[in-house]
């Protein structure tokens, strides 16, 4: 366990809104291969770390290190840093006047400056990797959400980030399309991937998160195993947490 | 008796009204070469105004948007003095102005007063749809590691210009018909040629009735055009 190397490294990250507080102190270390889930009530700032995590938001004060590399927003390319962590978000945000394949080449072929036969190539390989392979030239307005969520997470891996991140993946979803979703998920966390999920799916956290962190009023309250978790939360919030929604 | 009165003056009257028709479309073809040329003239002056016009929108919605105080303050002016002024009272200024310093024709003086203006209205709709896309395309392409020219380019422009052509086809309209206010720094383009038919005749009404035709068949068209590229368009949507 030891020799894994840290991925994320975050020690006392604080970020507001205005006034509001919404990330308190918060340390967390991701380790390769490991799946993080970050469960908590809307509002308790786990979208919020996520998008830290990609600086999609940025932190008021303390370090964010990726790979053993402090970044300060200030001194770094975010953008060099953003190809190495892709995202996935609730809404999917595909461009909707690109073709499927056309959504999974865009950033290979103009961010990294892969030649577009090379480009093609391994889109087509990570749209049969999540089931669309017969979606190529298909407009995503044409697709339903977990097709759309699946042709997501392919526009993302094909910039052969080290780390995942998911906000929310399958909240707006309909019920019977969550499935495929997770399953793409799943496959990926079994490939190594290291990912970190927010998410109210306990049964995926349960069966494919190494850890579970529990957030509340922009602090973590508990943190472990999710099995253990699950079966004995030790701070009361998490028990309440735990008994609303299960 | 007083009948027969009545019916033969109807009927003067009725046969009078056919043959001031006749008369008018005798006219209209009579004066066919002289319109098509002004015609001519005035696709060219549209075209070329609306082409500067839509790089000159293009630009100033972009430093609407730049986030740069100074870039958005230009914008804001430019704006605000087209807004505020009238187009015939630019495009006199334009043409005595720019005369003081290069010695531009009365086309390119025209060309460049309808330019101007149409700018301004094409940078508030192309701002508009600009700001119109989710900033979820934002994310998307700052997570990809897209940087911001780039994301512009190939994300944001493309579905903005879409959202847009419904706006900019009416402003295509709207700076067609305005290119007749051109005719008072005496070009002979459309309404030009129907002013001076009218006078030379002594006959505005009947010119001014057919420059209208003109007007309307060619605006027309343009609308044809407008919705043909946006069904286009919807397609892939």
């Amino acid at each position: 366990m030891s020799e894994k190397q840290d991925m994320i490294r975050i020690e006392k990250l604080n970020k507001f809104f205005g006034d509001l507080h919404v990330l308190k102190d918060i340390d967390i270390t991701v380790k390769e291969s490991d799946v993080v889930v970050l469960v908590g009530a809307s509002g308790s700032g786990k979208s919020t770390l996520l998008r830290c995590l990609n600086f999609l938001e940025l932190k008021n004060s303390g370090t964010i290190t990726i790979e053993g590399e402090q970044i300060e927003p200030q001194t770094h390319d975010l953008n060099k840093v953003r190809e190495r962590v892709g995202m996935v978000f609730q809404h999917f945000n595909l461009f909707p006047h690109k073709s499927v394949l056309e959504n999974v080449i865009e950033a290979p072929i103009h961010v990294k400056g892969i030649n577009k036969a090379q480009a093609v190539k391994e889109g087509k390989e990570l749209l049969d990797k999540v089931g669309l392979g017969d979606k190529y030239d298909v407009y995503p307005s044409k697709l339903s959400g977990g097709q759309k969520q699946r042709v997501a997470i392919a526009r993302s891996l094909a910039m052969k980030p080290d780390i995942m991140l998911f906000d929310e993946p399958t909240s707006a979803l309909d019920p019977e399309l969550v499935g495929e979703v997770l399953a793409t998920m799943k496959q990926l966390a079994e490939e190594g991937m290291t990912m970190v999920v927010v998410t109210h799916e306990m049964g995926f956290a349960r069966e494919v998160g190494d850890w579970l962190v529990y957030m509340h009023e922009g602090r973590i309250v508990e943190r472990g195993n999710p099995g253990e978790v699950f079966e004995n939360p030790k701070e009361k919030r998490t028990q309440e947490f735990l008994k609303s929604i299960l | 008796m007083c009948a027969n009165i009545l019916r033969a003056f109807t009927f003067h009257k009725e046969l009078s009204s056919l043959l001031a028709i006749i008369d008018f479309f005798k006219t209209f073809f009579s004066s066919s070469d002289l319109f098509l040329q002004g015609l001519w003239l005035t696709v060219q002056l549209t075209a070329a105004s609306l082409i500067i016009a839509f790089f000159i929108g293009l630009l100033f919605a972009l430093f609407k948007i730049s986030n740069i105080k100074i870039l958005d303050g230009i914008a804001d002016v430019y704006i605000w003095v087209v807004r505020g002024t009238p187009l015939i009272v630019q495009i006199f200024v334009l043409f005595y102005g720019l005369y003081e310093i290069v010695e531009l024709n009365a086309f390119w003086a025209g060309t460049a007063g309808l330019a101007f203006h149409n700018g301004a209205y094409i940078a508030e709709i192309i701002r508009g749809s600009i700001q119109s896309i989710d900033k979820g395309q934002h994310e998307a392409g700052r997570s990809l590691g897209m940087k911001r020219g780039l994301m512009m380019r190939r994300i944001v422009l493309p579905q903005a210009f879409r959202r847009a052509i419904p706006s900019l086809g009416n402003q295509f309209i709207i700076g067609l018909k305005d290119s007749s206010l051109v005719s008072f720094i005496g070009m002979q383009e459309l309404f030009g040629v129907s002013n001076t038919q009218g006078s030379n005749n002594y006959d505005f009404l009947t010119y001014y009735l057919i420059v209208a035709i003109y007007y309307l068949v060619i605006v027309l068209i343009l609308t044809l055009i407008v919705r043909k590229v946006e069904r286009k368009l919807a397609e892939s949507d």
